[in-house]
This record gives C-alpha cells, structure tokens and sequence, in this order.
C-alpha cells in the first residue's frame, strides 16, 4: 500500500479511453462499478466536447460479484454495436475487472458473432500499467489488428504513395495541446512538400489504418504515446520512423533533417537546409528573441522543469541551449522510461529527478528557489505557495489549459509559443521582486513563504522588520541561512543584528 | 430498509438498466473532511478511486486536504502483503503528520472484491494507534454519489456516546451549535433562555450541511420552541451528539436512509418522517412535522412561507410553465421536482438511482399533493435509469430544463437543450426558507444565459446529426 495525494499519470483505463475516443466511429465499453465512467466528465468538460463521449459501461454490481457477468457484458456490446453502429467496440478493462478475472476475451468473441462491427478485447493491466503505457499499448493494439485484418482479406495497398508522405501518429484527445500540434505539424508537413498519409488516432476512421503502409515514413512528435506503434510498422513493413519531438528551434530542425534523411534514403532529393535557415532566422521570432536583450537578461536565472517525458525534456533543452537559463534540476513522473529521460537531459542540467511524489518534488523546488517552474498543475500550485511563476508545460492539466485560440508547443509557431510563455513566467517573477522593493504592496506580518524552512527559532519584533525589508524573492532564503547562523551559535532570539551579522557571516 | 409500499400511491414507477452516470460514492470524502474538522478520511482503493478524487474535486486538492489514498498494489492484490500491517504504517504516518481525532475508512470496489476485513481490522487497530477508526464502504458495487455519506453517518451513528456525562452539564457547553447561539452571553441568560423551548423530547438531526444552514435550521426550529440536542455530523468528531433510547432524529436529505435504519434500528430513535426542508414548501411541511409530532403550534410558518414565495417572483415569472427533466444522478431529485412543480414548473421524468419508498414517504406523499394542486400530472419515476434511454426520450419530448450530469451537460447545450449541470445541487446551500432562492438561482442561471443570448442563432451547434 501507498499514501498518495496526488498522481501524475491516471489509471491504465484512461489511456485505452483517450485511444478509442479519438478516432471517429470507436466505441468502448468499460468493465467497471458504477461511477467509473468519470472519463466521460472530464472529456466533455476539460475539451468542451460537443458529442456525447463514446464510452459506456456495463456495470459490475453485486449481481456481477455474486454469479459474474454471464451474458451482461455480451448483450451490452451488442445492444450497443445496434444502437451506434460503430466501426469498432473496443472492450476495456478496469481495476475491478482485473482483479475479477473474468474471461473478456471470450465475451468479445462471443458478442463478436452478433456485431456487425468488430470487437475487440483491450489488453492492458490495471497494475502494470499507467495511463500513458496503456494508451501506447492500445493504439498499437488497434493499428495491429487492422493490418493484420486487411492482410488477411488481401486488401493491403501496395507500394508507396507518389510523392513523399507520412503518419502522423500519437495525436489523442485530452493531449497536452495535441490539437494545436496537430495543426501546426500537418502546415509543417505541406512547407516540406510532405504528404500527410494518416494521423491517428485523432479524428481517424479505423478503415483507413490499412492506409498506413504507403506512407514513406512515421512521424512520431510525442514520446509517451505512438511508439509501439511506430516499431511494429518499422517491424512489418519497414517503415522508417522519425522520433525526434519537433520542440524548440534546434529540435525542430533536427527533426527536419532526419526527414530529409529517411525520404531521400528512399529516392527523394530534397534539400531542407534553406528552408530551417529561413524560418529559424527570419519567419520564427525564437531565434532571434534568443538574441534579444530582453533574452540577456534571462541569462543564468534559474529554473527547474517537471512533467512528462516529451515536455519536460523539450523544455529543458530549450531553456538551457536556445535561452542561456540555468535548469538546476529536470525531473519527470515517467518512471517506466526514466533511462530515455535522463540521456535526454543529463547535458542541460545539474540535477535529474525521477520520481512520481509530488511532495518530494515541492520539497525540492522549496530548496532550490528556483526563478520559474515549468511543470504541470501540480506544480503551478507549489509555486503559488512558495510565490514562484509557473509555467504549465505538461499534463495533467485543468481546463485553462485547453486553450480555443492556436497554441501549439510544437514546430516554428510553437517556438514563439514558448517564448512568450517562458519570458512571461520570469518578468512576473521580475515584476513582483520590482514591487516589493520599491515598497509595494506587501505590507503583511506573514513572511515564512517556504515549505521547508523550520520556523523554531524566535525572531525578534526588530529581526521581523528587517526580515519583511529584504524582497520576497530571495526572503525565505534570508531568512533559513539566518536561523541556520543563529542555531549554529545558540542564539534563541534573531534581531536585526543577528541578521545582519549572519548576512555577513554568510554572505545571503 | 426494504422497498415495501407502505402507502397506495399514483406515482408511476418504473426502473431500468442501471445504465446512468454518476459520481463514485467516495466523493462524499470532499465535503465530509471539509465538515468534520478534525477528521482524516483515508480511502482504500486504486489508482481509479485516485483518479477519480483528484480531478472531480478540482481545486480543493492543492489545499493540503485531509484526506489521501491507500493505494492498493499488486502485492495487496494477491495478499502478498498483509493487509493489518500495510494499514498500520500508513495510518501511523497519518497521526504522525496530522494527528486526527478519527480515521475514517473508505472502503472501495477493491477491497470489496478481495474481500479485505476492514470492520474487523479497525478495532484492533484502532486499540494499537489510540485513535478511532470508522469504516464506511462506500463503493460503486453497491451505491451512487451522495449515498456515501449515508454510509459514513451510519457508521457514526454507532459512534455517538450514549449518555451525557455527569459532569457534562457543569462544564461548557459541549454542542458547539448551542454555543454558537448563546454568543457566549452569561449562563443564567442561557438558562433563562432554556425555558423559552416547548418541552418536548431531545431531537438530533442528521445529514451533513454547512455551517451556515444548519445555524439558519436550529433557529428555525428555535422559533417554534424546538430544541435541537444535536447534529449528526457536527463540527467535529469529538463532539458527536449524545444519543439515548427513544430520541426523535430527523433527516435532512433524502439519501440518508441507511443512517435513518441505523439510528432506528441500533440506537433505539424514533424517525419523524417528513418532507426535507427543501424549498419553502419542503420547509414549512418539514418544521409542521416535527411540530406535529411533538403537539407544538407551528404558529408563524404559513405567513413565513408566503412571505418566502413573494420574494422569489422574479424568478418564478421565468421557469412558470416550463418543464424540467431529471436525469438523475443524486438522490435529491424527488424534493427538487416537488419544489421546481410548486414553482410551477411541469416535470415529465425524474430519474433517480435509488428509490427509498419508506424513507422517501413523506416527501413521495407531498409530491402527488403538489402535483394534483397545481394540477399537473404525475411524473414518471424511473429508478437505475438508462442514460441511453433518456436521451432518446429528450430528444423526443424536447423538455425546457435538464438537469444532469456534466458528461451530458455540453452535449445536450449544443443540440438545443438547456442544462443544468446537477451536482451543483450538492454544493448548493439549499435549505431552509432562506435559500430558497439559491435554488432558482441555479435553476435559472441556464435559463437566463440563453435568454441573454437569445436572437443570435446559434442553438444548434452540431451538424447533422449522425448519432442521437
């Protein structure tokens, strides 16, 4: 067992439902109690969907527990398959099911005979599984057995298409700002001359996934989800893939250039090299912003980067290489892949952090003081309270993260995306350290603004007013260097003086 | 509590396939940490119950709440681990952190399926750690959303001490609720004041509201010279009612009925069966009952309720004559119909997860009234309602209202049907005479955002359809 307050990463049914609610026509059905349909809440609200969310359940009550499902979860994928027609009843299994250990897969053969569209078994375990393998594993899952159906019946297409063209895979609903990248890669796509053969799974019908082999190649933007996928192609039908997040000027040209790479390893001759010159220097704004004087100011302010794989590595480097800002510390929740993580980062930071406890997250952000976060909602939070900016780079998210105007993190827009929120986050930092020393608002008594700092030591009437004087900024720092000074020498009351000489002492 | 119909009644019934939205019933932790405050609620379960609580409670999660999982792994699962121990260091780590005066036990689907002895664990447990532990199995298995708290106040209800110690009555007032209206005034006002009640036998209410409304509910009743010894929850654990043989208990919400049974059945109580104190209407009934149960004139609460209804015109002038469809999600829904068909509105469905038929009684009864009075018909109720269905049924019947669940909120508003989103009746403060306007606020609020903006053509704000 576990204490936790928090997770990162949801419940590996999460992932099978972001997978099949992004294609068109998929329905699934959950194996799940009463209230587990919550993914249907989050769906409708945190993207404001306008469709009814495509997942029901087919309850387990104590009826369930006491004789098992028998012929409930069969008359549920077929009432549905009746009453929806969709191309695909995708049968998801939840912590209560796998703890059940009921034969699904013979429900789905069973309900399969009645279907008119396909059914099929989701595999992925409630305890080996978070949210983010499960969805890759469902996605590779589908895309497999399509294939493998359309090989059958011997309606694979053959050969490539004409002119160059890719898949585009790993675009899913609930996506950290999916949509946006979506857009800005396919206009990425059509600058390069690339045809975009398929994306999936958002918005994909099933029947086109036997498309996919006339793609020229893969492209595969997020690391958490798409991979397997990607691999099993290269498998089957040697399909190159090009994994490198297209985030920041100089990844985005390094993606630019495997492309390049792989479509003339295939007989195109094209020459992208002009076209990243154009963009980095003179169509996106990042490159020159790096320049900038506003950018020198930025330089060797500090900032430490949390979320997931793709994000929080993407952000690292661009804080880091394109922005001259000192990352102390670079931490992601994705534990199953955290060797990936640390070869991405290990170079732009001082510290790599694994690790899916929030509170040792804070703790650590408590100790280091860094300028700006970028992390997720979590840490927007532990910034609020410790009075640091926070940048929302990574899921989970709220709402206000699911922007309706073009935001994307992704290729040359998305660069001037990240600058505008990376510069924002530290001139609040800024603006708020000008008010205070300027005699701003904060006239409060209240001063302990860390969570780490322990507050036994009696500060005196005096010590306080000084202590309140010196800029919120750096004041919880001040102030545990002070109690450290005074508890190294036994001083039970810290005065102005006291301060002052551990300020000498120490040099804060 | 069994389903028998106590009462002939015209009501239609009816019940369907179960296949209807709704919170998990361990939602009930987000407003019960929140009202006891020096609980600490540890649910046991998965990732999925996790899940769930983060994101349905939004903000408060940042709050540093006090409630946490404990997160079952696959060593819980295949009883590798065991499961006294496991629990004994998590909830050893809890009094060391927040040192509550009680743990309360969240018990989930999982540990239902396994099997996990949490009643027989927690004595012994309890006895080690110094620290009462209550068990509450509140899973989707066996109930809906609000039904939690039924389970948690049930097992509190076994917690309440019997007898007011001797001494108690020399020291300060333990109720915090009396304390709060004697305003700390000398004690021979006080005891003056103590006359000012009818005598009647002690009466303990139960359900869990805010402070605010259960202050606004004790003066009410103070009015009419009832005293109220007691609120099953009060502020904190530490100052649950006492509760003897024969005590008069009253519920405040319509999905308290497995407390009712346990208050009557192992406490001895007496359950005054009434209308809730939903609406003006349901308030009024509420206070008569109890008047009536205990020979007290309710004089005043007829002109009171009149005087409510005239204040809420402006409101009334918008829903008058519209109709309202409950989806049903929970367990208000009968007192909310009632009220919403006084204010003259026609209701054609209420959906509803769980139907008490003998707890409900009174309300059930008040509702036919309502609806031959105003002369409406009678709606249909439909128990375990199949969402599938009623979206079927409204798109058909086109009503001016639903209120449902967030998953249809958005996808009704943009085929042209009005919502509202129902869980906020839950947050609401909406007991009592005094609020109930907050009600048709809520009620309203849709209503008149589409009215607002009205005239720009955009109802419909889907293609044609495919599906439904």
């Amino acid at each position: 067992m576990k204490l936790a307050y928090w997770m990162y990463a949801g419940p590996a049914h999460i992932g099978t439902l972001r997978i099949a609610s992004s294609f068109k026509n998929v329905h699934a059905i959950m194996h799940a109690p009463l209230g587990d349909d919550y993914f249907n809440v989050m769906r409708s609200m945190l993207e404001r969907e306008r469709n009814y969310t495509p997942v029901t359940a087919s309850v387990v009550d104590r009826n369930v527990l006491a004789r098992g499902s028998q012929e409930k979860v069969v008359d549920n994928i077929v009432r549905k398959d009746r009453e929806e027609h969709p191309d695909l009843i995708v049968l998801t299994p939840t912590c209560t099911s796998s703890i059940l250990q009921e034969d699904l897969k013979n429900f789905c053969d069973r309900a399969q005979i009645d279907s008119k569209g396909d059914v099929m078994l989701a595999d992925v375990n409630h305890y080996r599984y978070n949210e983010l393998q499960a969805a890759d594993r469902s996605l590779h899952q589908i895309v497999q057995f399509y294939l493998e159906k359309a090989r059958k019946k011997g309606e694979l297409p053959e050969g490539k298409t004409e002119k160059p063209s890719v898949n585009i895979i790993g675009m899913t609903t609930l996506g950290f700002h999916n949509n946006h990248d979506c857009t800005e890669l396919k206009r990425l796509m059509a600058d390069l001359g690339i045809e975009v053969n398929t994306v999936i799974p958002e918005d994909a019908s099933v029947n086109d996934l036997k498309l996919m082999p006339r793609a020229w190649f893969n492209l595969v933007p997020y690391r958490e989800i798409g991979v397997m996928t990607a691999d099993y192609l290269e498998r089957e039908f040697a399909m190159p893939c090009v994994d490198i997040t297209p985030m920041g000027i100089v990844d985005t040209a390094r993606c630019i250039r495997k492309i390049q790479a792989v479509i003339n390893a295939q007989g195109a001759t094209v020459d992208y090299e002009p076209f990243i010159d154009e963009q980095t220097r003179f169509v996106s704004q990042a490159a020159w912003f790096s320049r900038s004087i506003d950018c020198q100011n930025l330089t060797g302010k500090k900032a430490v980067v949390f979320g997931d794989n793709t994000h929080a590595a993407a952000l690292t480097k661009i804080l880091s290489r394109e922005m001259g800002i000192h990352v102390l510390l670079a931490g992601t929740y994705c534990k199953y892949d955290a060797e990936w993580f640390t070869n991405e980062v290990s170079d732009y930071c001082d510290r790599v952090l694994i690790s899916e406890d929030n509170a040792e997250i804070a703790d650590a952000i408590a100790q280091l003081e860094p300028a700006a976060i970028f992390g997720t909602q979590m840490e927007r939070h532990i910034g609020k309270r410790l009075n640091i900016p926070c940048g929302v780079i990574a899921a989970p998210i709220h709402i206000q993260n699911f922007p309706l105007g073009y935001k994307p993190f992704m290729g040359y827009e998305g660069s001037n995306q990240l600058v505008d929120l990376i510069y924002n986050s530290f001139t609040l930092g800024m603006e708020d350290h000008l008010l205070e020393i300027f005699g701003g608002h904060d006239t409060k008594e209240g001063i302990t603004k860390t969570m780490s700092a322990e507050s036994n030591l009696g500060w005196s009437r005096d010590g306080l007013a000084e202590l309140n004087k010196i800029p919120g900024f750096v004041r919880g720092k001040v102030k545990r260097n002070t109690e450290k000074f005074a508890r190294d020498r036994n001083i039970a009351e810290i005065t102005a003086e006291v301060l002052y000489a551990a300020k000498e002492a120490v040099g804060v | 509590m069994t389903l028998a119909d106590t009462q002939p009644s015209a009501l239609n019934f009816e019940c369907e396939t179960g296949n209807y939205h709704t919170f998990c019933p361990i939602s009930c932790v987000a407003w019960l940490y929140q009202k006891i405050e020096d609980s600490f609620f540890l649910v046991i379960g998965t990732k999925t119950c996790g899940y769930f609580l983060q994101n349905a409670m939004g903000v408060m999660i940042f709050a540093e709440p006090r409630y946490a999982m404990a997160e079952l792994e696959e060593g819980d699962i295949s009883a590798q681990l065991n499961d006294y121990g496991e629990l004994k260091r998590l909830c050893e780590q809890i009094k060391r952190d927040r040192n509550p005066s009680v743990i309360v036990w969240i018990g989930t689907c999982t540990t239902e399926i396994i099997k996990m002895d949490l009643e027989g664990l927690a004595p012994n447990l309890e006895a080690e750690l110094g620290i009462p532990i209550v068990v509450a199995r509140a899973n989707g298995l066996d109930y809906a959303f609000t039904q939690g708290e039924d389970t948690v106040l049930a097992a509190m209800a076994q917690r309440c001490p019997t007898k007011t110690p001797v001494a108690e009555a020399e020291k300060e007032e333990r109720n915090s609720i009396s304390k709060l209206l004697n305003f700390g005034r000398k004690k021979e006002d006080v005891l003056a004041e103590q006359s000012e009640y009818k005598d009647h036998p002690p009466l303990v209410l139960f359900g869990s509201l805010p402070d605010p409304v259960v202050t606004q509910l004790t003066l009410e009743l103070k009015k009419l010279g009832i005293k109220v010894s007691g609120w099953l929850p009060s502020k904190r654990y530490t100052e649950l009612p006492v509760i003897e043989e024969g005590y008069y208990v009253s519920g405040m919400n319509p999905f308290l009925s497995r407390t009712a049974t346990t208050l009557m059945r192992r406490r001895k109580t007496k359950l005054i069966g009434a209308p809730f104190p939903i609406g003006p209407d349901g308030t009024r009934a509420w206070l008569e009952k109890i008047c009536s149960v205990f020979n007290i004139e309710p004089t005043g609460v007829a002109e009171r309720e009149a005087k409510i209804w005239e204040s809420l015109e402006d409101y009334l002038q918008i829903i008058r004559g519209k109709s309202v469809f409950f989806m049903g999600d929970n367990l208000l829904e009968i007192s909310l119909a009632r009220f919403l068909i006084r204010c003259g509105m026609t209701c054609p469905e209420i959906g509803i997860p769980y139907m008490d038929k003998r707890y409900q009684g009174a309300e059930l009864a008040f509702l036919e009234k309502t609806c031959e009075e105003m002369g409406v018909p009678l709606p249909t109720i439909v128990e375990k309602p199949d969402n599938y269905n009623q979206l079927q049924r409204i798109h058909e019947i086109k009503p001016d209202l639903v209120i449902t669940g967030m998953a249809h909120a958005n996808p009704l508003e943009a085929r042209g049907i009005t919502t509202k989103w129902s869980v906020e009746f839950t947050f609401a403060q909406m007991h009592g005479f005094g609020n109930a306007r907050d009600i048709l606020e809520l009620v309203t609020r849709p209503l008149r955002r589409n009215d607002a903006l009205k005239g720009l053509g955009w109802e419909k704000l889907v293609r044609e359809e495919a599906n439904h």
